[in-house]
């Protein structure tokens, strides 16, 4: 009745600055929205500072301090100080002291160090008698970014360091060789390198996408309230959601590595077995994050920009693209936290080292815990009412 | 159990806010085995809010109850088990054939056969031929015959239907009143919510629900007899001008167009009357005392509530 008693003044329409007027009014419903949609603006502040950080703090191309191995079938003074000369270099840091071979060879394959240098038996006795014994260095060349640098400077860096040792005095060239091995990848090939990362980086993903659209998708259609009111359970539906895209993520892998072996030459070393059990469980590991995002948003977009949140520093963070040894330590705790960085050892390990499953023991067992973890968290924040 | 005394929704002191606001306010409801029973009020009143609470889908801030004897804040598993509920907008999958929809659904709870659950069901649903047609690209009526489908499939005892008939054409809408009816002679009983009074009058009992209070309910001969509500149908001329002039005078609480009769409602008898005297006798204005009709009485209700409630 209102409108009968109150009629609207006719406003006459401005045809003037039309194109403007209208553009305005998009713009400022766009900013509206904008405003209420907190988690894009978080984003428009967080991607550009997390990039910033993690570019300008944690990488870095020509890493120091490397986990390092000495196989020590010596124990001498001599020994001693060309260990102490190599850490002086600040390119190697020793972790471990073995005196079996095995135990050497088994640190490299795991990953747990990148250098390892081998001492051999009669080592001082040969350097005085002037024979010019070898000193070995076994690189992990797997990663040929982080090996390249150490290697290449060693035998200047070693002499340099030596130089005031009253042992060696200073004579004219070195009284030993270094003989620099890069194991795994001789040739310094970095599709040897790359390829096996591929398969992490395009299974973090893909997987990812997947299932972090899968809840909000069903929210957003309104099927959810249907799906709600049936008597479902939250890891029923988890369960539902993830298993297809096992398959997906396991053709996925197949395919990239297929491809890695028949263009790019990179051998699959280790067992096919233990490469596709292992891939299975980081596709699962990626999905259940994925899920678990899908269960933290409220929409679609804001799927993706969780989903990108969590990709990058998986790129920058896990050695896929720069040496994880190179970073500092926060940098190295927060790859540890991220799936891909245990996948790419598990895979490049078997693929080019020839790994077993005792190698990989503490690379599987995060990647299960990290499963798990984010599997808990989507059930317990899959919300079974609309309350 | 409540099972054996023929009650299926048993809620008392019903309460639910959102955000500080109380969209349900102490509602209390019981509704027979068997019965369909109708769930009137106007938009944003709580029906919806009501439906999901006695579902599951909601907790209730306070009070409690029992839908087909199992309690609705311990027992919400129970319950899902043994309802069916058909949501206000539609939300089977789009993306999924009629046959698929179905098939899920017939999975989800178990059923031994669910390829022939769902062959059933389109046959009964007369859905034959439209079986491997996306659910998204059906029309709105066959879109609501396949969710009534849908969540009949379980063969559930309590239907709860959202406004099921929002949007749907007479023929589409009286097909699926005649399913209903069907279904409660099979003894399921059901809760539908809607703005028809027609559909309002189709039901075993109705409760009219406004701003989150219940108001009235019972059969619908009961709710206009306790409106104590006196209507006059007008029939003559310049019906627009008598209904400025009669609107806002003592005793008359309402006046409503309905084509080209008026309806002239109020509460106190004696000063209606008085009110409408002058008029009685003008010529070319013909006065007849009826029964109010259900939408007289509601649309009373709603404007008395409004006054009390915002």
């Amino acid at each position: 009745m209102s409108a009968v008693d109150h009629p609207a003044p006719r406003r006459e329409i401005r045809e003037r600055f039309g194109f403007l007027r209208r553009s305005y009014a998009m713009l400022i419903k766009e900013f509206i929205q904008l405003r209420r949609d907190r988690v894009s603006f978080a984003m428009i502040v967080m991607l550009p500072v997390m990039q910033l950080m993690l570019f300008g703090y944690a990488i870095n191309t020509t890493p120091h301090h490397l986990p390092s191995a000495v196989l020590l079938q010596e124990d001498s003074d001599l020994t001693r100080s060309i260990l102490k000369a190599l850490e002086n270099t600040a390119y190697f840091r020793f972790l471990y002291e073995v005196h079996d071979v095995d135990d050497f060879d088994n640190l490299l394959k795991s990953g747990k160090v990148l250098f390892g240098v081998e001492i051999p038996r009669g080592f001082e006795r040969a350097v005085r008698r002037g024979d010019r014994p070898a000193l070995l260095v076994a690189a992990d060349a797997t990663d040929p970014v982080a090996a390249s640098a150490a290697l290449g400077s060693l035998g200047t860096l070693v002499q340099t360091a030596l130089k005031h040792d009253l042992y060696i005095g200073d004579p004219p060239e070195m009284p030993f060789e270094i003989r620099a091995h890069a194991r795994y990848n001789p040739a310094a090939a970095s599709s040897l390198n790359i390829v096996p990362g591929l398969v992490g980086t395009i299974l973090t993903m893909t997987m990812l996408i997947f299932t972090a659209l899968s809840v909000t998708r069903e929210v957003e259609r309104g099927t959810m309230e249907s799906l709600l009111s049936m008597p479902i359970r939250p890891v029923e539906v988890m369960f539902g959601k993830i298993v297809p895209y096992v398959l997906v993520g396991f053709v996925q892998a197949f395919l990239i590595i297929g491809i890695g072996v028949g263009l790019f030459g990179v051998p699959v070393l280790g067992s096919l077995f233990l490469l596709a059990l292992l891939s299975t469980l980081f596709i699962t590991t990626n999905l259940s994050i994925g899920y678990t995002i899908s269960t933290l948003v409220q929409n679609q977009l804001q799927a993706m920009q969780m989903s990108m949140m969590f990709f990058l520093p998986s790129i920058l963070l896990s050695g896929f693209m720069f040496p994880f040894a190179g970073m500092p330590a926060w940098a190295q705790y927060l790859g540890e936290c991220l799936p891909l960085t245990h996948y790419l050892r598990i895979v490049r390990a078997i693929m080019l080292k020839g790994a077993a499953m005792q190698n990989l023991r503490f690379d599987t067992l995060a990647l299960a815990a990290l499963m798990l973890l984010a599997m808990t968290i989507a059930v317990t924040r899959f919300r079974r009412t609309l309350d | 159990m409540n099972g054996g005394n023929g009650i299926a929704i048993d809620v008392k002191g019903l309460t639910k806010s959102f955000g500080g606001r109380e969209v349900v306010h102490d509602l209390s409801m019981q509704v027979k085995r068997g019965s369909i029973y109708g769930f009137l009020g106007p938009n944003g009143s709580g029906k919806t809010t009501t439906i999901r609470i006695l579902c599951g889908l909601l907790t209730p801030d306070s009070g409690e109850g029992t839908c087909l004897g199992y309690d609705i804040r311990r027992d919400a598993e129970k319950i899902k088990r043994q309802v069916g509920y058909m949501t206000q907008r539609f939300s089977l999958y789009q993306d999924l054939s009629v046959r698929e929809n179905l098939e899920f659904v017939a999975r989800l709870y178990g059923l031994p056969d669910a390829r022939g659950a769902a062959r059933d069901m389109i046959k009964r649903l007369g859905l034959s031929g439209r079986e491997e047609q996306l659910a998204g690209e059906l029309s709105g009526g066959w879109k609501q015959r396949l969710a009534l489908g849908a969540c009949t499939l379980p063969n559930p005892q309590l239907l709860l239907l959202d406004e099921p008939t929002a949007g749907v054409d007479p023929k589409a809408r009286r097909d699926f009143w005649n399913e209903i009816h069907a279904l409660a002679a099979e003894g399921l009983t059901v809760l539908v919510s809607t703005h028809y009074m027609d559909e309002a009058e189709r039901c075993h009992e109705i409760a009219y629900i406004a701003y989150g209070y219940l108001l009235a309910h019972g059969t619908v001969e009961e709710v206009i007899a306790k409106s104590a509500l006196t209507t006059y149908t007008v029939t003559g001329e310049d019906l627009n001008g008598l209904a400025a002039e009669l609107t806002g005078k003592p005793g008359i609480d309402m006046v409503a167009p309905f084509g080209t009769s008026l309806h002239v409602s109020g509460r106190d008898v004696a000063a209606l009357e008085a009110s409408i005297g002058p008029w009685r006798e003008k010529s070319g204005l013909d006065w007849q005392k009826s029964s109010p009709s259900l939408e007289d009485v509601f649309i009373e209700l709603m404007s008395r509530s409004k006054d009390n409630f915002q």
